[in-house]
Protein backbone atom coordinates (compact mmCIF):
# COMPACT_ATOMS: atom_id res chain seq x y z
CA UNK A 1 0.00 0.00 0.00
CA UNK A 2 0.85 3.48 -0.66
CA UNK A 3 2.40 5.84 1.73
CA UNK A 4 -0.23 8.07 3.01
CA UNK A 5 0.24 11.53 3.59
CA UNK A 6 -0.98 13.09 6.90
CA UNK A 7 -1.67 16.93 7.40
CA UNK A 8 -3.12 19.77 4.91
CA UNK A 9 -1.28 20.16 2.00
CA UNK A 10 -1.18 24.01 2.43
CA UNK A 11 -3.14 27.03 2.60
CA UNK A 12 -3.13 28.15 -1.34
CA UNK A 13 -5.19 25.36 -2.58
CA UNK A 14 -9.24 24.32 -2.07
CA UNK A 15 -8.27 22.34 1.05
CA UNK A 16 -8.11 24.79 3.26
CA UNK A 17 -10.02 25.35 5.93
CA UNK A 18 -13.28 27.05 4.80
CA UNK A 19 -13.97 30.79 6.38
CA UNK A 20 -16.82 30.30 9.08
CA UNK A 21 -20.23 30.52 8.62
CA UNK A 22 -21.95 33.68 8.12
CA UNK A 23 -25.20 34.93 9.38
CA UNK A 24 -27.54 33.82 6.09
CA UNK A 25 -29.74 36.27 4.69
CA UNK A 26 -33.20 34.91 3.58
CA UNK A 27 -32.58 33.00 0.51
CA UNK A 28 -35.08 33.37 -3.18
CA UNK A 29 -35.13 37.34 -2.75
CA UNK A 30 -35.39 37.79 -6.74
CA UNK A 31 -35.78 41.50 -6.20
CA UNK A 32 -32.88 41.65 -4.06
CA UNK A 33 -30.40 39.92 -6.39
CA UNK A 34 -31.79 42.03 -9.23
CA UNK A 35 -30.84 45.26 -7.04
CA UNK A 36 -27.88 43.08 -6.73
CA UNK A 37 -26.62 42.72 -10.13
CA UNK A 38 -27.52 46.41 -11.18
CA UNK A 39 -25.59 47.92 -8.46
CA UNK A 40 -22.70 45.58 -9.32
CA UNK A 41 -23.32 46.61 -13.21
CA UNK A 42 -23.07 50.33 -12.65
CA UNK A 43 -20.00 50.03 -9.75
CA UNK A 44 -18.24 47.98 -12.41
CA UNK A 45 -18.21 50.39 -15.42
CA UNK A 46 -17.31 53.54 -13.44
CA UNK A 47 -14.38 51.47 -11.47
CA UNK A 48 -11.93 52.90 -14.27
CA UNK A 49 -13.37 57.04 -13.32
CA UNK A 50 -13.23 56.27 -9.91
CA UNK A 51 -9.69 55.47 -9.57
CA UNK A 52 -8.73 58.48 -11.80
CA UNK A 53 -10.08 60.36 -9.13
CA UNK A 54 -8.74 58.93 -6.10
CA UNK A 55 -5.33 59.02 -7.58
CA UNK A 56 -5.14 62.17 -9.36
CA UNK A 57 -7.76 64.21 -7.19
CA UNK A 58 -8.11 62.69 -3.30
CA UNK A 59 -4.09 61.60 -3.49
CA UNK A 60 -3.27 64.39 -5.50
CA UNK A 61 -0.59 62.71 -7.50
CA UNK A 62 1.27 63.65 -10.80
CA UNK A 63 -0.73 62.59 -13.99
CA UNK A 64 1.93 60.79 -16.03
CA UNK A 65 4.19 60.49 -13.14
CA UNK A 66 5.60 56.85 -12.28
CA UNK A 67 3.78 56.71 -8.82
CA UNK A 68 0.11 57.97 -10.11
CA UNK A 69 0.31 55.22 -12.89
CA UNK A 70 0.75 52.44 -10.05
CA UNK A 71 -1.39 53.85 -7.82
CA UNK A 72 -4.66 54.05 -10.02
CA UNK A 73 -3.52 50.92 -11.73
CA UNK A 74 -3.55 49.07 -8.32
CA UNK A 75 -6.76 51.39 -7.25
CA UNK A 76 -8.38 50.41 -10.82
CA UNK A 77 -7.38 46.44 -11.24
CA UNK A 78 -8.00 45.38 -7.29
CA UNK A 79 -11.58 46.13 -7.23
CA UNK A 80 -12.29 44.78 -11.35
CA UNK A 81 -10.63 41.96 -10.46
CA UNK A 82 -12.32 41.26 -7.52
CA UNK A 83 -15.90 42.20 -8.48
CA UNK A 84 -15.40 39.72 -11.82
CA UNK A 85 -14.12 37.16 -9.37
CA UNK A 86 -17.73 37.62 -6.99
CA UNK A 87 -19.72 37.28 -10.18
CA UNK A 88 -18.00 34.30 -11.74
CA UNK A 89 -17.54 32.17 -8.64
CA UNK A 90 -21.16 33.10 -8.01
CA UNK A 91 -22.24 31.38 -11.64
CA UNK A 92 -20.01 28.83 -11.49
CA UNK A 93 -21.37 27.51 -7.69
CA UNK A 94 -24.43 27.59 -9.00
CA UNK A 95 -23.53 25.71 -11.99
CA UNK A 96 -21.53 22.94 -10.26
CA UNK A 97 -24.73 22.51 -7.88
CA UNK A 98 -25.85 20.86 -11.35
CA UNK A 99 -22.77 18.22 -11.51
CA UNK A 100 -21.52 15.83 -8.78
CA UNK A 101 -18.37 13.23 -9.00
CA UNK A 102 -20.92 10.56 -8.88
CA UNK A 103 -22.80 11.79 -11.40
CA UNK A 104 -19.82 12.42 -13.75
CA UNK A 105 -18.77 8.78 -12.75
CA UNK A 106 -21.51 7.35 -14.31
CA UNK A 107 -21.85 9.86 -17.54
CA UNK A 108 -18.37 8.55 -17.71
CA UNK A 109 -18.47 5.18 -17.18
CA UNK A 110 -18.65 2.61 -20.09
CA UNK A 111 -17.14 5.26 -22.42
CA UNK A 112 -14.64 4.35 -25.35
CA UNK A 113 -11.99 5.57 -24.78
CA UNK A 114 -11.39 8.46 -27.52
CA UNK A 115 -15.06 10.15 -26.27
CA UNK A 116 -14.69 9.31 -23.14
CA UNK A 117 -11.44 11.58 -23.08
CA UNK A 118 -13.05 14.72 -24.37
CA UNK A 119 -16.29 13.92 -22.31
CA UNK A 120 -13.83 13.91 -19.42
CA UNK A 121 -11.61 16.77 -19.81
CA UNK A 122 -15.42 19.03 -20.50
CA UNK A 123 -16.86 17.39 -17.13
CA UNK A 124 -14.25 18.10 -15.87
CA UNK A 125 -14.34 21.81 -16.18
CA UNK A 126 -18.10 22.02 -14.30
CA UNK A 127 -17.38 18.47 -11.85
CA UNK A 128 -16.68 20.16 -8.08
CA UNK A 129 -13.44 19.17 -7.75
CA UNK A 130 -10.72 19.46 -5.37
CA UNK A 131 -7.12 18.14 -5.00
CA UNK A 132 -7.27 16.73 -1.25
CA UNK A 133 -10.19 14.47 -2.81
CA UNK A 134 -7.83 13.35 -5.83
CA UNK A 135 -7.18 10.39 -4.64
CA UNK A 136 -10.82 9.22 -3.43
CA UNK A 137 -11.81 10.54 -6.75
CA UNK A 138 -9.58 8.34 -8.69
CA UNK A 139 -10.00 5.25 -7.30
CA UNK A 140 -13.99 5.80 -7.95
CA UNK A 141 -13.42 6.51 -11.32
CA UNK A 142 -11.40 3.20 -11.61
CA UNK A 143 -13.58 0.75 -9.52
CA UNK A 144 -16.49 1.67 -12.06
CA UNK A 145 -14.16 0.84 -15.33
CA UNK A 146 -13.51 4.37 -16.78
CA UNK A 147 -10.34 3.51 -18.54
CA UNK A 148 -7.10 4.88 -16.94
CA UNK A 149 -6.48 7.60 -20.04
CA UNK A 150 -9.70 9.09 -19.50
CA UNK A 151 -9.29 9.12 -15.74
CA UNK A 152 -6.27 11.64 -16.00
CA UNK A 153 -8.06 13.62 -18.94
CA UNK A 154 -10.33 14.36 -15.85
CA UNK A 155 -7.68 14.96 -13.13
CA UNK A 156 -5.52 17.41 -15.73
CA UNK A 157 -8.50 19.68 -17.12
CA UNK A 158 -10.55 19.52 -13.74
CA UNK A 159 -7.55 21.77 -11.68
CA UNK A 160 -6.17 23.68 -15.18
CA UNK A 161 -9.53 24.87 -16.33
CA UNK A 162 -10.58 26.82 -13.22
CA UNK A 163 -12.87 29.63 -13.28
CA UNK A 164 -10.46 31.75 -11.05
CA UNK A 165 -7.57 31.86 -13.61
CA UNK A 166 -10.52 32.32 -16.37
CA UNK A 167 -11.39 35.17 -14.49
CA UNK A 168 -8.05 36.81 -14.11
CA UNK A 169 -7.09 36.27 -17.53
CA UNK A 170 -10.15 37.64 -18.90
CA UNK A 171 -10.11 40.93 -16.53
CA UNK A 172 -6.74 41.41 -17.35
CA UNK A 173 -5.83 39.88 -21.06
CA UNK A 174 -9.48 40.30 -22.18
CA UNK A 175 -11.61 37.45 -23.33
CA UNK A 176 -9.38 36.60 -26.33
CA UNK A 177 -6.54 35.31 -23.93
CA UNK A 178 -9.51 33.50 -21.47
CA UNK A 179 -11.00 32.12 -24.68
CA UNK A 180 -7.61 30.65 -25.50
CA UNK A 181 -6.79 29.52 -22.54
CA UNK A 182 -9.73 27.27 -22.28
CA UNK A 183 -9.62 26.10 -25.27
CA UNK A 184 -5.52 24.62 -25.40
CA UNK A 185 -6.38 23.48 -21.46
CA UNK A 186 -9.06 21.32 -22.47
CA UNK A 187 -7.03 20.84 -25.67
CA UNK A 188 -4.08 19.30 -23.18
CA UNK A 189 -6.49 17.79 -20.93
CA UNK A 190 -8.11 15.51 -24.07
CA UNK A 191 -4.91 15.00 -25.38
CA UNK A 192 -2.48 14.08 -22.58
CA UNK A 193 -5.26 11.18 -21.30
CA UNK A 194 -5.25 9.57 -24.69
CA UNK A 195 -1.47 9.41 -24.95
CA UNK A 196 -1.03 7.86 -21.13
CA UNK A 197 -4.25 5.34 -22.27
CA UNK A 198 -2.03 4.19 -25.28
CA UNK A 199 0.72 3.92 -23.10
CA UNK A 200 -1.05 1.40 -21.42
CA UNK A 201 0.22 1.87 -17.37
CA UNK A 202 -2.34 0.56 -16.41
CA UNK A 203 0.25 -1.82 -13.87
CA UNK A 204 2.06 1.45 -12.72
CA UNK A 205 -1.16 1.97 -10.33
CA UNK A 206 -0.57 0.35 -7.12
CA UNK A 207 -1.94 -3.04 -7.04
CA UNK A 208 -4.21 -2.15 -3.93
CA UNK A 209 -6.74 0.64 -5.82
CA UNK A 210 -8.07 -2.75 -7.93
CA UNK A 211 -9.13 -4.33 -4.80
CA UNK A 212 -11.31 -1.51 -3.88
CA UNK A 213 -15.09 -2.10 -3.98
CA UNK A 214 -17.29 1.03 -3.23
CA UNK A 215 -20.15 1.08 -1.12
CA UNK A 216 -23.61 2.68 -2.00
CA UNK A 217 -22.72 6.06 -1.65
CA UNK A 218 -25.50 8.77 -0.74
CA UNK A 219 -28.56 8.64 -1.14
CA UNK A 220 -30.17 10.37 -3.72
CA UNK A 221 -32.04 13.02 -2.10
CA UNK A 222 -33.92 14.43 -5.41
CA UNK A 223 -33.00 17.91 -7.22
CA UNK A 224 -31.86 20.58 -5.54
CA UNK A 225 -34.27 23.65 -5.08
CA UNK A 226 -33.62 26.95 -6.90
CA UNK A 227 -32.95 28.77 -2.94
CA UNK A 228 -30.21 25.72 -2.55
CA UNK A 229 -28.46 26.03 -5.74
CA UNK A 230 -27.94 30.24 -4.81
CA UNK A 231 -26.91 29.16 -1.98
CA UNK A 232 -24.56 26.97 -3.42
CA UNK A 233 -23.19 29.53 -5.43
CA UNK A 234 -22.96 32.12 -1.70
CA UNK A 235 -20.99 29.20 -0.51
CA UNK A 236 -18.66 29.10 -3.51
CA UNK A 237 -18.07 32.74 -3.53
CA UNK A 238 -17.40 32.84 0.28
CA UNK A 239 -14.99 30.31 -0.16
CA UNK A 240 -13.12 30.75 -3.06
CA UNK A 241 -13.19 34.48 -3.02
CA UNK A 242 -12.32 34.28 0.86
CA UNK A 243 -9.41 32.15 -0.16
CA UNK A 244 -7.95 34.14 -2.89
CA UNK A 245 -8.15 37.96 -2.10
CA UNK A 246 -5.07 38.57 -0.62
CA UNK A 247 -3.29 36.57 -3.35
CA UNK A 248 -4.68 38.82 -5.72
CA UNK A 249 -4.33 42.20 -3.92
CA UNK A 250 -0.36 41.33 -3.56
CA UNK A 251 -0.17 39.79 -7.33
CA UNK A 252 -1.44 42.85 -8.63
CA UNK A 253 0.58 45.49 -6.19
CA UNK A 254 3.53 44.02 -7.82
CA UNK A 255 2.04 44.26 -11.22
CA UNK A 256 1.00 47.55 -10.55
CA UNK A 257 5.14 48.22 -9.28
CA UNK A 258 6.53 46.78 -12.85
CA UNK A 259 3.69 48.94 -14.44
CA UNK A 260 4.54 52.21 -13.50
CA UNK A 261 9.05 51.52 -12.50
CA UNK A 262 10.37 49.11 -15.05
CA UNK A 263 11.24 50.39 -18.08
CA UNK A 264 9.31 49.36 -21.87
CA UNK A 265 11.20 46.60 -24.03
CA UNK A 266 13.32 45.44 -20.75
CA UNK A 267 11.48 41.91 -20.74
CA UNK A 268 10.91 41.79 -24.73
CA UNK A 269 15.78 40.30 -24.40
CA UNK A 270 14.65 36.98 -22.08
CA UNK A 271 10.97 36.56 -21.91
CA UNK A 272 10.07 37.80 -25.55
CA UNK A 273 9.33 35.88 -28.64
CA UNK A 274 12.46 35.37 -29.50
CA UNK A 275 13.67 33.69 -27.06
CA UNK A 276 12.68 30.36 -27.60
CA UNK A 277 13.99 28.77 -24.11
CA UNK A 278 11.88 31.20 -22.65
CA UNK A 279 8.86 28.75 -22.78
CA UNK A 280 10.24 25.73 -20.77
CA UNK A 281 12.08 27.71 -18.70
CA UNK A 282 8.25 29.05 -17.49
CA UNK A 283 6.95 25.56 -17.47
CA UNK A 284 10.49 24.61 -15.22
CA UNK A 285 9.24 27.44 -13.27
CA UNK A 286 5.78 27.14 -13.18
CA UNK A 287 5.68 23.02 -11.77
CA UNK A 288 6.57 23.05 -8.72
CA UNK A 289 4.67 26.12 -7.75
CA UNK A 290 1.33 25.77 -6.82
CA UNK A 291 -2.28 27.23 -7.30
CA UNK A 292 -1.38 31.04 -6.88
CA UNK A 293 -2.73 31.88 -10.29
CA UNK A 294 -4.56 34.75 -8.36
CA UNK A 295 -1.30 36.22 -7.70
CA UNK A 296 0.89 35.12 -11.03
CA UNK A 297 -1.62 36.52 -13.55
CA UNK A 298 -1.11 39.98 -12.84
CA UNK A 299 2.64 39.83 -12.11
CA UNK A 300 2.58 38.16 -16.17
CA UNK A 301 0.47 40.83 -17.34
CA UNK A 302 2.38 43.91 -16.15
CA UNK A 303 5.81 41.94 -17.39
CA UNK A 304 3.98 41.33 -20.86
CA UNK A 305 3.06 45.02 -21.28
CA UNK A 306 7.51 45.09 -20.81
CA UNK A 307 7.73 42.94 -23.66
CA UNK A 308 6.90 39.02 -22.74
CA UNK A 309 5.32 37.19 -24.90
CA UNK A 310 1.70 35.80 -24.49
CA UNK A 311 2.89 31.87 -25.46
CA UNK A 312 5.86 32.47 -22.65
CA UNK A 313 2.79 33.68 -20.48
CA UNK A 314 0.26 31.08 -20.95
CA UNK A 315 2.64 28.48 -20.59
CA UNK A 316 3.72 29.63 -17.10
CA UNK A 317 -0.38 30.10 -16.31
CA UNK A 318 -0.58 26.55 -17.22
CA UNK A 319 2.11 24.70 -15.52
CA UNK A 320 1.57 27.02 -12.07
CA UNK A 321 -2.26 25.31 -12.06
CA UNK A 322 -1.93 22.12 -13.95
CA UNK A 323 0.54 20.60 -12.42
CA UNK A 324 1.67 20.86 -8.63
CA UNK A 325 3.68 19.13 -6.22
CA UNK A 326 0.95 18.43 -3.27
CA UNK A 327 -1.45 17.20 -5.98
CA UNK A 328 1.35 14.76 -7.06
CA UNK A 329 2.28 13.29 -3.53
CA UNK A 330 -1.25 12.99 -3.01
CA UNK A 331 -1.56 10.76 -6.09
CA UNK A 332 1.21 8.74 -5.11
CA UNK A 333 -0.95 6.77 -2.55
CA UNK A 334 -2.22 5.43 -5.64
CA UNK A 335 0.38 5.55 -8.71
CA UNK A 336 3.11 4.26 -8.61
CA UNK A 337 6.49 6.43 -9.75
CA UNK A 338 6.81 6.03 -13.21
CA UNK A 339 3.15 6.76 -14.01
CA UNK A 340 3.45 9.96 -11.85
CA UNK A 341 6.80 10.78 -13.81
CA UNK A 342 4.74 10.27 -17.09
CA UNK A 343 1.66 12.24 -16.21
CA UNK A 344 4.06 14.79 -15.23
CA UNK A 345 5.87 14.71 -18.77
CA UNK A 346 3.27 14.31 -20.78
CA UNK A 347 0.99 17.69 -19.53
CA UNK A 348 4.10 19.39 -19.64
CA UNK A 349 4.89 18.53 -23.31
CA UNK A 350 1.48 19.93 -24.13
CA UNK A 351 2.18 22.99 -22.33
CA UNK A 352 5.63 23.40 -23.35
CA UNK A 353 3.34 22.75 -27.47
CA UNK A 354 1.12 25.48 -26.18
CA UNK A 355 3.61 28.00 -25.73
CA UNK A 356 6.04 27.63 -28.55
CA UNK A 357 2.67 27.51 -30.81
CA UNK A 358 1.29 30.62 -29.44
CA UNK A 359 4.46 32.93 -29.70
CA UNK A 360 5.34 31.07 -33.42
CA UNK A 361 1.31 32.01 -34.60
CA UNK A 362 0.27 35.89 -32.69
CA UNK B 1 -26.99 7.78 16.63
CA UNK B 2 -23.57 7.88 15.15
CA UNK B 3 -22.31 10.14 13.28
CA UNK B 4 -19.43 9.81 11.05
CA UNK B 5 -17.05 12.44 9.80
CA UNK B 6 -15.13 10.92 6.61
CA UNK B 7 -12.00 12.47 5.46
CA UNK B 8 -8.22 12.07 4.95
CA UNK B 9 -7.09 14.88 7.48
CA UNK B 10 -7.63 17.72 5.74
CA UNK B 11 -8.30 21.25 7.20
CA UNK B 12 -11.83 21.07 5.36
CA UNK B 13 -12.45 17.87 7.04
CA UNK B 14 -11.44 19.32 10.53
CA UNK B 15 -13.91 21.75 10.09
CA UNK B 16 -17.09 19.62 9.22
CA UNK B 17 -15.78 17.53 12.68
CA UNK B 18 -15.92 20.53 14.87
CA UNK B 19 -19.09 22.02 13.13
CA UNK B 20 -20.62 18.16 13.71
CA UNK B 21 -19.16 18.08 17.48
CA UNK B 22 -20.71 21.72 17.96
CA UNK B 23 -24.32 20.55 16.47
CA UNK B 24 -24.56 17.28 18.81
CA UNK B 25 -24.02 19.32 21.59
CA UNK B 26 -26.36 22.44 20.76
CA UNK B 27 -28.98 19.46 19.95
CA UNK B 28 -28.36 17.92 23.49
CA UNK B 29 -28.72 14.59 21.18
CA UNK B 30 -26.86 10.88 22.61
CA UNK B 31 -24.97 11.22 19.68
CA UNK B 32 -21.23 9.84 19.35
CA UNK B 33 -19.24 11.62 17.24
CA UNK B 34 -16.38 9.52 15.32
CA UNK B 35 -13.69 10.75 12.60
CA UNK B 36 -12.89 8.24 9.83
CA UNK B 37 -9.84 8.56 8.16
CA UNK B 38 -8.82 5.51 6.62
CA UNK B 39 -9.06 5.98 2.88
CA UNK B 40 -10.79 2.03 1.88
CA UNK B 41 -12.91 3.05 4.66
CA UNK B 42 -13.97 5.56 3.45
CA UNK B 43 -14.50 4.54 -0.13
CA UNK B 44 -16.65 1.59 1.74
CA UNK B 45 -19.59 4.55 2.21
CA UNK B 46 -19.35 4.91 -1.81
CA UNK B 47 -17.84 8.31 -1.22
CA UNK B 48 -15.66 10.35 -3.53
CA UNK B 49 -15.80 13.74 -2.47
CA UNK B 50 -14.33 14.30 0.96
CA UNK B 51 -15.27 15.81 4.14
CA UNK B 52 -18.38 13.34 3.84
CA UNK B 53 -20.86 12.94 6.98
CA UNK B 54 -22.70 9.75 7.77
CA UNK B 55 -25.63 9.28 10.25
CA UNK B 56 -26.16 5.27 11.76
CA UNK B 57 -24.33 4.51 8.28
CA UNK B 58 -26.15 6.59 5.53
CA UNK B 59 -23.58 9.11 3.89
CA UNK B 60 -25.98 11.93 4.21
CA UNK B 61 -23.61 14.89 2.00
CA UNK B 62 -20.30 14.33 0.47
CA UNK B 63 -17.86 17.46 -0.45
CA UNK B 64 -19.18 20.12 1.44
CA UNK B 65 -18.71 21.28 4.87
CA UNK B 66 -22.04 21.16 6.28
CA UNK B 67 -23.02 24.39 8.97
CA UNK B 68 -23.49 22.91 12.35
CA UNK B 69 -26.92 24.48 11.87
CA UNK B 70 -27.43 22.02 8.45
CA UNK B 71 -26.48 18.60 11.20
CA UNK B 72 -28.52 19.82 13.45
CA UNK B 73 -31.39 19.14 10.99
CA UNK B 74 -30.15 16.10 10.17
CA UNK B 75 -30.10 14.63 13.34
CA UNK B 76 -33.42 15.66 14.70
CA UNK B 77 -34.84 13.87 11.61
Amino acid sequence: MGRFVKGDIGGAGCCGAPPAERKRVGAGHWPLLLLAAAAWWLLYRHLAGIAGFLTYGALRLTRGARLGASVEFFLFEVPKVLMLLTLIVFGVGIIRSFFTPERTRRILAGRRESVGNVLAALLGVVTPFCSCSAVPLFLGFVEAGIPLGVTFSFLVAAPMVNEVALVLLFGMFGWKVAGLYLATGLLVAMAAGWIIGRLHLERHVEEWVYQVRMGAGAEESGPLTRTERLARGREAVREVVGRVWPYVVAGIAVGAGIHGYVPEGLMASFMGKSAWWAVPAAVALGVPMYSNAAGIVPVVQALMEKGAALGTALAFMMSVIALSLPEMIILRRVLKPRLIATFVAVVATGILLVGWVFNAVL
Amino acid sequence: MKVQVLGTGCAKCKQLLANAEQAVREAGAPAEVEKVEDIQAILKFGVMTTPALAIDGKVKASGRVLSPQEIRKLLTV
